[in-house]
């Protein structure tokens, strides 16, 4: 047990690290994108524009934080930190190495599910509040997307929890312990449940080809249209450490966390392990349209929610007949 | 008291999918449109007005403004209804050009066409293939005319002046190139699922209401029509290229794409000809030197987007006394208004992209 000292030390490390992965992995995004589609992206801020975010970081922070007319100014205002403190509240349970983690909780994914399902409100909040029919479609749109894909979304972890036998995020990777043999990742023994915790994940943080509640060719911007300055990086930033969390928590759910053949070290694995789920993202965004509303609910209600109640089942019954 | 379930969403004339200043009212129950009125005239300049002002020749340089994309057909309508009325002949190798450059510049259309409509469905590359692709024509464009846009390189009675040499070679080999360019399109949406499911059986347009509203181009070929000027009334030598029409058989969006896409192809295998057959000879025919037309005359050929026509009314005198340019996107628009209600707003944009509308046209 780290004294309370140490515990804060390791707090604000992650802190200031999640900063840095934050701007990487926008960074990342521009250029990936930009290369996907026969561009450079971002050249002249650094080398290879590596101080992009900085630079954009530098004009989020100066803009003037404009308050539209007719707006609710107190849930306007708040809702930018409700997104965005729950998406930095799921760090604090994610485990990189054994060692390296803010807090061990027994009950960690449960945790992260519940701490998740806050950020909806600020949606809502912020859809509701800024008095804009966009938004106001937006964040409808929100709602539904999220209520409908934190539910696949859970079975899917449920038949993780199963096979581990554990809410902890730690002992969830230790179970799936390997050198040599990745066999033993979860990715292996629960595939299904793999693909509609990643499709549900990238429904969560609201990206390509889910990116209904800020649809830019629709809604202009969806729920953040009203937003400038400080309060638009808050959201926009939320959405980048989501993308980060939620695609370590699939790390650590299901390519074993920091384990790997021992060639590298385990922070290393697990942030090549994450980074690669990442750049899957981006891969879609650049080549996928965007879905509709009802094919979207259809997709979550009738495809994925059903997939993951068999998954379940057909889990308990491995379990039973002790073939896992 | 009856409780209104309705609200109204004052879509554009700024908003990022409406290609230009286009107004549409839509009257929205939940995400699903119960009526939509499209408002028009943002982008007026009066370019109707501005042609009384000006003589014949300098009237070309106006009817580059029309439509971004397809300054070279408009230029040849509107030099055609002129030559018509002069009863001018063109020497052959002029038509055979003005004929290259048209089906250029409707390739280059239909390249926009194809990347907006991905990026209006939330698909950020196909723009970017498709600019990449397009910025070849354009750059034989300025080798060609001067400019990338706004050409004013066709002249009353044929062209300014002839081509550059070497470059029919080039652009012979840039067409072997489209085959692939429009595979490498077709890929990358026609076969993706999401695609399909926001195309097929979205806005769909009846055969009888397209002709009733006198709707033309891929729209209505789109219905199962097989209605094209080139073949109707052949101008410029059409009748000398073989090519088809393609008909789609339900005009929904997906059809209305396809027909697009199919076009290119063809528009490429037009050029090719054009290329291989390409006579010599003068390129411009003997003209007045001052034109003054007596009479009046109307003058239609098929651009990228339908119908464009060309009314003219002359009393004698240098300037045209009115002037009427009859646009495709202007009569096409009018589809929207029965073709949107019952879809959600999601198809609003998707329908409206597959219209192919430039409000440079559509207002004047």
């Amino acid at each position: 047990m780290l004294s309370l000292g140490s515990q804060f030390l390791v707090a604000l490390g992650m802190l200031i690290g999640i900063l840095i992965i934050l701007l990487a992995s926008m960074w990342l995004e521009r250029k990936a994108l930009a290369h996907f589609q026969f561009r450079l992206g971002p050249m002249r801020t650094g080398y290879h524009g590596l101080l992009q975010p900085i630079a954009d970081a530098m004009k989020m922070v100066v803009k003037e934080m404009s308050v539209p007319e007719g707006v609710d100014v107190i849930l306007y205002k708040t809702a930018p930190f409700i997104v965005f403190i729950p998406a930095f509240m799921v760090m604090a349970v994610i485990p990189f190495t054994a060692t390296i983690k803010a807090a061990d909780l027994n009950m960690g994914i449960f945790y992260v599910m519940a701490v998740l399902s806050i950020s909806t409100i600020g949606y809502m909040m912020a859809g509701w509040s800024s008095h804009n029919k966009y938004s106001l479609l937006g964040c409808m749109r929100s709602i539904g997307q999220f209520v409908s894909y934190e539910l696949p979304m859970g079975l899917s972890v449920l038949a993780v929890v199963m096979m581990a036998g554990t809410l902890n995020l730690n002992s969830i990777a230790q179970a799936q312990s390997c050198s040599w043999n990745i066999f033993r990742w979860y990715i292996f023994k629960q595939p299904l449940a793999f693909i509609i915790f990643f499709i549900a994940l990238n429904a969560e943080i609201c990206r390509v080809p889910f990116d209904l509640p800020e649809a830019e060719s629709e809604l202009v911007a969806g729920f953040h249209v009203e937003y400038s300055g400080m309060r638009f990086a808050l959201l926009l930033m939320a959405e980048y450490v989501g993308l980060f969390t939620l695609t370590s928590i699939c790390t650590t759910l299901f390519l074993g966390g920091w384990y790997g053949p021992p060639v590298l070290p385990g922070l290393v694995w697990f942030f090549l392990k994450t980074f690669s789920l990442i750049f899957i993202l981006f891969w879609t965004r650049a080549t996928l349209p965007r879905v509709r509303a009802d094919q979207l609910m259809s997709l979550g209600w009738k495809v994925l929610m059903p997939a993951a109640l068999i998954n379940v089942v057909i889990t308990g019954l491995l379990i039973m007949l002790k073939v896992y | 008291m009856a409780i209104k379930t309705t609200q109204f969403l004052n879509m554009g004339p700024q908003h990022p999918s409406t290609h230009g200043v286009f107004r549409m009212m839509l009257e929205l129950d939940g995400e699903r449109v119960v009526k939509c009125q499209p408002h028009l005239g943002y982008l007026h300049r009066g370019l109707e007005k501005l042609a009384e002002m000006r003589t014949y020749p300098q009237i070309i340089s106006l009817t580059d403004r029309l439509h971004y994309a397809n300054a070279f057909q408009n230029e040849l309508t509107y030099c055609l209804a002129v030559e018509s009325l002069l009863g001018i002949e063109v020497p052959k190798r002029a038509q055979y050009i003005r004929v290259m450059l048209a089906e250029m510049s409707r390739m280059q259309n239909h390249m926009i066409f194809f990347g907006a409509l991905g990026m209006d469905l939330g698909a950020l590359t196909p723009f970017f293939y498709s600019f990449k692709d397009r910025e070849t024509i354009l750059d034989f464009f300025e080798e060609i005319a001067g400019a990338r846009l706004t050409f004013n390189y066709l002249r009353i009675g044929g062209l300014k002046e002839d081509l550059p040499e070497g470059i029919l070679e080039r652009i012979y080999a840039f067409t072997d190139q489209v085959p692939k360019i429009v595979d490498e399109y077709e890929e990358l949406l026609s076969g993706n699922e999401i695609f399909l499911a926001r195309m097929k059986g979205i806005g769909i347009l009846s055969k009888e209401l397209a002709i009733n509203l006198g709707i033309t181009g891929p729209i209505l070929r789109s219905t199962g029509v097989a209605y094209d000027i080139r073949k109707v009334e052949p101008y410029s030598s059409y009748e000398d290229f073989t090519f088809s029409i393609p008909v789609g058989t339900c005009g929904d969006n997906f059809d209305r794409y396809k027909i697009r896409m199919k076009e290119l192809r063809e528009s490429n295998s037009i050029v090719r000809q054009a290329i291989e057959r390409m006579p010599e000879g003068e390129i411009c025919a003997k003209v007045p030197k001052i034109i003054k037309i007596d009479g009046e005359g109307y003058f239609r050929t098929e651009t990228s987007v339908g119908e464009q026509g060309v009314y003219i009314i002359g009393k004698g005198e240098k300037s045209p006394y009115r002037i009427k340019f009859r646009s495709p996107a202007f009569v096409n628009l009018q589809m929207l208004q029965y073709v949107l209600p019952g879809g959600l707003v999601a198809d609003v944009i998707a329908t409206f992209s597959t219209v192919d509308i430039c409000m440079g046209e559509v207002d004047r």
